[in-house]
């Protein structure tokens, strides 16, 4: 009974490719399906590096000393006028504050590296501390201020490997004239002694290796480029020579260097950095970094080794131990980073922040609200609502739709010749910004408010001009209430895009670096300012490492910003929203 | 070529007399030299085949032709003895007298209250709450839609339904105190009882207004209309009394139509 006799041909028909047609519908949902996912995806990668990369610059380690505001330092003339406290010495404040905390430093150039923990820039924060406050001359103030980025890294684990280990043995440190004797009564150090001859002897084999393929080259080639080659791998192999011969067993200790992991050691207030290790992995010599007298039979001590070589980072052991010191002294601690909302941009990236980028961005915004909303509404409604169809309106239509493609950087060449060249207008002004960001968001809301107004269905407006309602009553009293969400979202979307445009600010040099924020107020919009996103281009670019983190976290500012904009253009649109 | 009887219903005042009015959108035209004379207190139905220019001509006598781009409208055409095509009359002014009603229910997407009240408060007829509270009342009353949304004036208008829809834009109208009131196939979005609902509404207000209605059915006609005029293709072939047009048709197009030989 499967060939049923009387089944129309139509239908044997379609059941013939129904299969097929399936398979089709499957192919396009699982495309669809794999297109959403890539598209999530990347969008998760994309957030996730952003967020961790940002992370870290959320927190700050902070240095709280006491400071000794001396009158004669903070207020030279005595007098306690402005103009006095100005010319106060508050660089020396802090210094003198630092020196208590480690009193043993004395060399000039030691000194200069203790007074490097800190941004020599404080001194102003501080000055603006006493201003604010002239009682404090003369007391002891507890001052905080963010340590140097670099040391602000290394706490938060981010700018060196390190690792530190249990020892058996019992320590005793001996200072001679040679440096301080270490020595441990187990072998404490045989494995790191190893684990660095390992090393060396690996260093040496790539030398090798590498002469023997300079030689091999040398062979198929001649002249100055054979000689050239020759001597190099000549020069491999007397460094690995060298190399070699440090290992030998009867070579004595084996010496550390800035090319090998720093090894330090520290027990109460002392710490020493070994220079060479014994063979026999139970101490070796080194120098003090912190304190300076004898132990002996300490079991309260460990050893600290720093894998990443000081060759390759950007902070000397000293500067790490005296670091390690005060967070053991509870002199450092890791607070919510308020540098980065309360500060303006920088040299220095622990006192960086993006409040006058932010600020420069809100004062842009308001230029091209002002601007560009009201004038390309009433340019849409015009041209939907009023204008004739006739040529001249097609042609404008056409500029208006072309303007949307324009590239903004030619905005931002514009905005330079007129605004600046021509009118006079001062240049890194957010009122030049808002004006160029205002020519290349015109477009867009005029499209959207168009797109709008055309999905106004035509019987709302027949029935208002049915009942005796003008043109105009008819638009305002019915069209642009029923448009307004359309318009509202459009508007927000190409506000949100002006809030993320770089380029054409460059040209209109909102691109200087500026160190204050500008004045949320009238006079703010012809002040230098900077915004957002140029502020995130120029952090990227920065040379400190701390940067980094800064930029991503400036991104996640704007990020938020943008979310901002768009929640609100969602909830106007869901506040306004009628339906018909 | 038209056989017009100048005045089907001698016994009520002439409202709306057009004289060779002709329409023609962007070049082409759409109707051809339409004279009619329509009576005031009674139902003028246009019926015809779709296309053949009633909803045009309707537009005329509000001058929503205005609003269309391309549309040209030639001939006199008079309300009271009144030209309305005159340069010197303002639409705004002409449509406040003559209302009309789509063919889709098309409510503001505002209260009730609001939908009737737009009328009066643009064109100033209340000038105190109480006032504009009793001509919405008397307008929704008269369109036979009071019982129903009484309680709910501050209800949105879309939130009705279909019927209720149309009887309140027919209020809306109704709240301006128009002398004509024009409808184009109100009834063709509405199921049979609602239409029915709409067709008793529309003889009420006959007693009071001059209604022109144009419709798909020729039932519906029959039923609402004193006078009916027969429309094919821009012209205006038929007009007389209802009942002589669909008991005793002088034209065979018009017998064509309304025996269902074509439409
Ligand atoms: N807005 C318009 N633009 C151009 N042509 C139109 C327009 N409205 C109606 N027409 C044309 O005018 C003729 C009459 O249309 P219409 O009055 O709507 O017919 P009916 O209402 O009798 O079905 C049709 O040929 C139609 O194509
Ligand atoms: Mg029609």
């Amino acid at each position: 009974m499967t060939d049923t006799p009387d089944i129309s041909p139509i239908r044997t028909a379609v059941s013939k490719n129904l299969g097929a047609r399936y398979r089709a519908e499957l192919r396009f949902r699982a495309a669809g399906l794999a297109a959403v996912a890539a598209a999530v995806g990347i969008l998760v990668i994309l957030l996730s590096s952003i967020v961790s990369g940002g992370l870290p610059a959320f927190t700050v380690n902070e240095l709280e000393l006491t400071v000794d505001l001396d009158e004669e330092l903070v207020d030279p003339s005595g007098e306690r006028s402005e103009d006095s406290l100005r010319r106060g010495s508050y660089s020396r404040v802090l210094q003198n504050a630092i020196r208590t905390e480690f009193p043993e430093v004395t060399g000039r150039r030691e000194l200069r590296n203790l007074f490097s923990l800190y941004t020599a820039l404080n001194a102003t924060r501080l000055m603006d501390e006493v201003l604010e406050d002239p009682g404090l001359i003369g007391t002891q103030h507890r001052f905080t201020m963010p340590l140097a980025d670099d040391l602000d890294l290394y706490l938060k684990g981010l700018l060196v490997e390190e690792r530190s280990f249990q020892p058996q043995g019992t320590l005793s440190l001996e200072p001679s004239d040679a440096g301080v004797v270490v020595r441990s009564t187990a072998t404490d150090f045989r494995d790191l002694a190893a684990e660095i001859a390992r090393t060396l002897r690996a260093r040496a084999t790539l030398l090798e290796t590498e002469a023997d393929r300079l030689t091999e080259r040398a062979q198929e080639l001649s002249g100055t480029e054979a000689e050239d080659m020759l001597y190099d791998a000549d020069l491999n192999r007397r460094q690995a020579a060298d190399i070699r011969a440090r290992l030998e067993i009867d070579a004595g200790p084996i010496e550390l260097d800035n090319s090998l992991p720093s090894i330090l050691v520290e027990s109460e207030g002392r710490t020493v950095r070994l220079a060479s290790l014994a063979r026999n992995g139970a101490g070796g010599t080194g120098e003090y970094l912190l304190g300076g007298d004898s132990v002996e039979a300490e079991n309260a001590w460990s050893i600290q080794v720093i894998d990443t070589p000081v060759e390759r980072r950007r902070v000397s052991d000293q500067l790490i131990v005296w670091t390690r010191a005060l967070e053991e002294r509870g002199a450092i601690s890791s607070t919510f980073n308020t540098y980065l909302f309360a500060n303006a941009d920088s040299r220095e990236p622990e006192l960086a922040g993006v409040k006058g980028a932010l600020y420069g961005s809100i004062l842009t915004m308001i230029i091209t609200i002002i601007i560009s909303v009201p004038i390309g509404v009433f340019t849409a409604l015009y041209l939907e609502e009023y204008a004739p169809k006739n040529r001249f309106t097609a042609l404008i239509e056409v500029n208006i739709n072309n303007l949307a493609a324009v590239p903004s950087i030619v905005f931002g060449l514009l905005g330079l010749a007129v605004f600046i060249n021509a009118f006079g207008l001062p240049r890194s002004a957010p009122l030049v910004g808002g004006l160029v960001l205002s020519l290349m968001t015109l477009p867009t809301v005029i499209i959207a408010t168009r797109a709008a107004l055309k999905a106004v269905p035509q019987s709302i407006r027949q029935a208002a001009l049915a009942v005796g309602a003008s043109r105009t009553q008819t638009v305002f009293h019915h069209v642009l209430p029923l448009a307004a969400p359309g318009i509202l979202t459009g508007a927000i979307i190409g506000l949100a895009q002006a809030m993320g445009e770089t380029a054409p600010l460059l040209m209109i040099g909102m691109v200087a670096f500026i160190a204050d924020a500008p004045t949320l107020g009238l006079e703010g919009f012809t002040e230098p300012a900077t915004v957002m996103p140029v502020q995130i281009f120029l952090w990227s670019d920065g040379a400190e490492r701390a940067f980094e983190a800064r930029t991503a976290a400036a991104i996640l500012v704007l990020l938020a910003l943008m979310i901002g904009f768009n929640a609100l253009a969602i909830y106007l649109r869901r506040r306004f929203e009628r339906r018909w | 070529m038209t056989d017009t009887s100048p005045n089907p219903a001698a016994e009520l005042p002439i409202k709306v007399v057009a004289r060779d009015v002709t329409v023609s959108y962007s070049g082409k035209q759409a109707l051809h030299d339409v004279s009619i004379e329509i009576p005031d207190r009674s139902v003028t139905a246009f019926i015809g085949p779709s296309g053949c220019g009633k909803s045009t001509f309707l537009r005329c006598l509000n001058r929503m032709n205005d609003t269309i781009d391309g549309a040209k409208v030639g001939g006199s055409l008079t309300i009271d003895g009144q030209e309305i095509n005159d340069k010197s009359i303002d639409p705004v002014v002409l449509r406040a007298s003559v209302g009309m009603v789509f063919q889709k229910p098309n409510p503001f997407p505002k209260s009730i209250y609001d939908n009737v009240a737009y009328g009066p408060r643009i064109h100033g007829l209340a000038l105190t709450r109480p006032e504009l509270d009793e001509i919405v009342e008397n307008a929704l009353r008269k369109a036979g839609l009071w019982e129903e949304v009484s309680d709910r004036l501050n209800h949105p208008g879309t939130s009705l339904s279909g019927g209720q829809q149309q009887r309140l834009v027919i209020a809306r109208a109704i709240a301006v105190n128009p002398e004509v009131i024009l409808m184009d196939e109100p009834c063709s979005a509405l199921d049979p009882i609602a239409t029915a609902r709409i067709e008793e509404l529309i003889d009420e207000l006959r007693e009071n207004y001059c209604i022109i209605i144009v419709t798909h059915s020729m039932q519906q006609a029959a039923r609402v209309s004193q006078q009916t005029a027969f429309f094919h293709m821009g012209n205006l072939v038929e007009y007389g009394p209802t009942e002589d047009i669909f008991t005793n048709p002088r034209d065979t197009r018009t017998q064509d139509y309304i025996t269902g030989r074509f439409g």
